[in-house]
């Protein structure tokens, strides 16, 4: 008797949601084209460090070209002062730059849900200290931290600096998700779910996550960004593995080998501004997303007219 | 006075946190990296030194508690050891010597680039939609994503080494000495001016993007909705009952903000070859001058621990809201 109606209503009812959802997406996208624009640098620069391969027939760590070469046919970007060619290391290292950045910022947003969610919906004690460890590692400069730390390990790879970022970086989103939890776990539907006797694990995975979802994609967006101005700030510094190529590291080597006294302008400028373009277009991406968690931020032609007429009118 | 003595709590707890991070960091590492350290030093140090250092990094049997009580004791006492670069200079000398600067720099550059950022959101926000707001909003969150150190290579460049308009390094001209006199204080400005551009240009979109969205959140509230029907004029709106408002959920982001910007103006002191305490934690890390390391990156999280407490303060007597509970 259940069985034949439980698959008609329970389907219908995500359904609509999920719909409502794509139809709030479509009508951001609609007055705000940035997301849009974002997503696309970041498409162009993930489809680059895949293609690696096919895009150079260089090794980015073939030694072999005559040393600080301004950009020709050969080099389109040049090459370094110990002759290795760097559009190849510019697409190469976008592999490691872009796959820690992501790493270290899907570790940090993990460990901001679990500890920002659980303690805040299981309040007392345990909320309290998570609170207070929360907000003071919230405001212990991070970078320093990093610096220390990998001081202490020597050699670090790039799997230890991603690490190393996501267990340091989640403060700020566990401070966030454990205030919306806090709101969430006090609305209706969540006392009504709990009045009738579901699950408390289920609540909180089921009925309040889903609904900051947002502030959850948002967290990872910009701990991403902050993951890979980090580890290129590392590289830079020469505490990661000088011998892999990354955006960084690259960077660490131009400085070491003199390229602005030797006006390598293009040993610099690439790897440079591809990590300040992901970081845009990341941050582009976020636009939208809060837009979706805060209707206010919505950019709306309608509202400015009515707003001017208003003026004019008083 | 309940909001004063809460807060003050939070920092001497967030101090002491600090201060044991220090302390536990090089015993948790496997293989003591201190021990490497020490062993490259033994030739060169006196016994006595060598016991301190011994202590200080855990290379010893002392008792991890007798340690630690050690530790926090020379601590409080503003003994961090010798320096082993400078040896013997003592720590506590160097970062004397390096904190003005830092100090000066982040602190001038940091004043004009919140003054900066939010007076430029509190504009974009009330043109919302315009010109302005698409334009700056969008360079500003360029420029937030401008990694600190590679905007500085690129002004040392292009305004030190293509064009010579200013400095390649350093505070002040080797050939001047530090004095109270208006060359030397021109010297030092015109040094300082590359850095500082640097630091503002990188963290002003921070606050200028957090300005703009506390004040759409605000322009939306009643009492402006009912101050513009009793015709009040446009700039007191904007100022009066906007922005100030505004203004101060911005400062809620301050604690991360401020580690944010003093984690690039380390950086960019690297670059720029500047004295101040990123410098030196840069130099000390090379040279594995692990009390001198440590050392800075004290002084450094409890600058910022103490600028976070001040600006608590202030914000807690110019809105009466935060006073009344903090964690919400």
């Amino acid at each position: 008797m259940s069985t034949s109606h439980v698959p008609i209503s329970s389907p219908t009812v995500p359904t609509r949601r999920r719909l409502l959802r794509w139809r709030a997406i479509g009508r951001i996208l609609e007055g705000d084209k940035r997301p849009i624009f974002g997503a696309a640098i970041l498409a162009a620069f993930v489809l680059l460090a895949v293609c690696a391969p096919l895009l150079t027939p260089y090794s980015p760590s073939q030694t072999s070209f005559v040393p600080l070469s301004a950009p020709s046919a050969r080099h389109w970007l040049g090459t370094t002062a110990s002759g290795q060619d760097i559009m190849a290391q510019f697409l190469y290292g976008g592999r490691v730059s872009l796959g820690v950045g992501f790493a270290a910022g899907f570790i940090a947003t993990l460990l901001a849900v679990v500890l920002g969610m659980f303690p805040a919906y299981l309040g007392g004690r345990t909320d309290t200290f998570m609170a207070t460890f929360t907000n003071i590692m919230l405001v212990i400069p991070g970078l320093p931290l990093l610096i220390v730390i990998t001081a202490y390990v020597h050699q670090t790879g790039p799997l230890v600096i991603a690490l190393v970022i996501g267990l340091t970086g989640w403060a700020w989103g566990a401070r966030i998700l454990r205030s919306q939890t806090l709101t969430l776990s006090q609305r209706d539907f969540v006392i009504a779910a709990r009045l009738a006797g579901e699950n408390r694990w289920r609540i909180l995975v089921a009925e309040i996550l889903p609904n900051m979802l947002s502030l959850v994609v948002a967290n990872l967006v910009f701990a991403t960004i902050g993951a890979i101005l980090a580890e290129a700030s590392l590289e830079f510094l020469g505490l990661g593995n000088p011998d892999i190529v990354t955006w960084g590291t690259m960077l660490y080597w131009a400085d070491a080998g003199e390229a602005l006294l030797n006006g390598a302008w293009w040993w610099i400028v690439p790897p440079g501004l591809a990590i300040a373009l992901v970081g845009l277009s990341l941050a582009l991406i976020n636009f939208g997303i809060d837009q979706l968690s805060n209707p206010r931020l919505r950019v709306n032609p309608s509202h400015r007219k009515t707003r001017n007429q208003k003026g004019a009118k008083l | 006075m309940q909001f004063v003595r809460q807060r003050l709590a939070f920092l001497l707890v967030s101090l002491w946190a600090a201060a044991t991070i220090n302390f536990i960091l090089p015993r948790l590492m496997p293989g003591n990296p201190a021990v490497l350290m020490i062993g490259r030093f033994k030739g060169q140090l006196n016994a006595r030194a060598l016991k301190a250092l011994e202590l200080q990094f855990g290379v010893t049997h002392k008792p991890l508690w007798d340690q630690y009580l050690i530790y926090l004791n020379n601590l409080i006492h503003g003994q961090l050891g010798l320096s082993l670069t400078y040896y013997p200079v003592p720590v506590s000398q160097i970062i004397a010597e390096s904190l003005p600067w830092t100090l000066g720099l982040v602190g001038v550059a940091t004043l004009m680039s919140v003054c900066i950022g939010l007076m430029a959101g509190i504009y974009i926000a009330w043109h919302r939609g315009g010109k302005w707001d698409g334009i700056l909003s969008t360079m500003a969150t360029f420029t937030a994503a401008l990694p600190y150190f590679w905007l500085g290579l690129l002004m040392l460049f292009l305004f030190g080494y293509l064009w010579h308009w200013f400095p390649l390094a350093h505070a002040y001209s080797t050939s001047l000495t530090p004095a109270f006199t208006w060359p030397f204080i021109r010297n030092m400005l015109y040094h300082a001016l590359l850095p500082a551009v640097t630091i503002v240009i990188s963290s002003m979109g921070g606050w200028l993007l957090g300005m703009r969205n506390n004040m759409i959140q605000t322009l939306g509230e009643d009492y402006v909705l009912f101050g513009r029907a009793r015709g009040l004029s446009q700039s007191r709106l904007m100022i009066h009952y906007a922005a100030r408002n505004a203004i101060l959920p911005s400062m809620t982001g301050f604690a991360m903000a401020i580690g944010f910007v003093v984690g690039g103006a380390l950086l960019t002191e690297v670059v720029f070859s500047y004295p101040g305490l990123g410098y030196q934690l840069l130099a000390a890390v090379q040279n594995e001058d692990y009390p001198l390391m440590q050392g800075l990156f004290l002084i450094i999280a409890f600058s910022v621990l103490i600028t976070n407490f001040i600006v608590e303060m202030l914000y807690g007597r110019l809105d009466p809201r935060t006073r009344g509970g903090v964690s919400k």
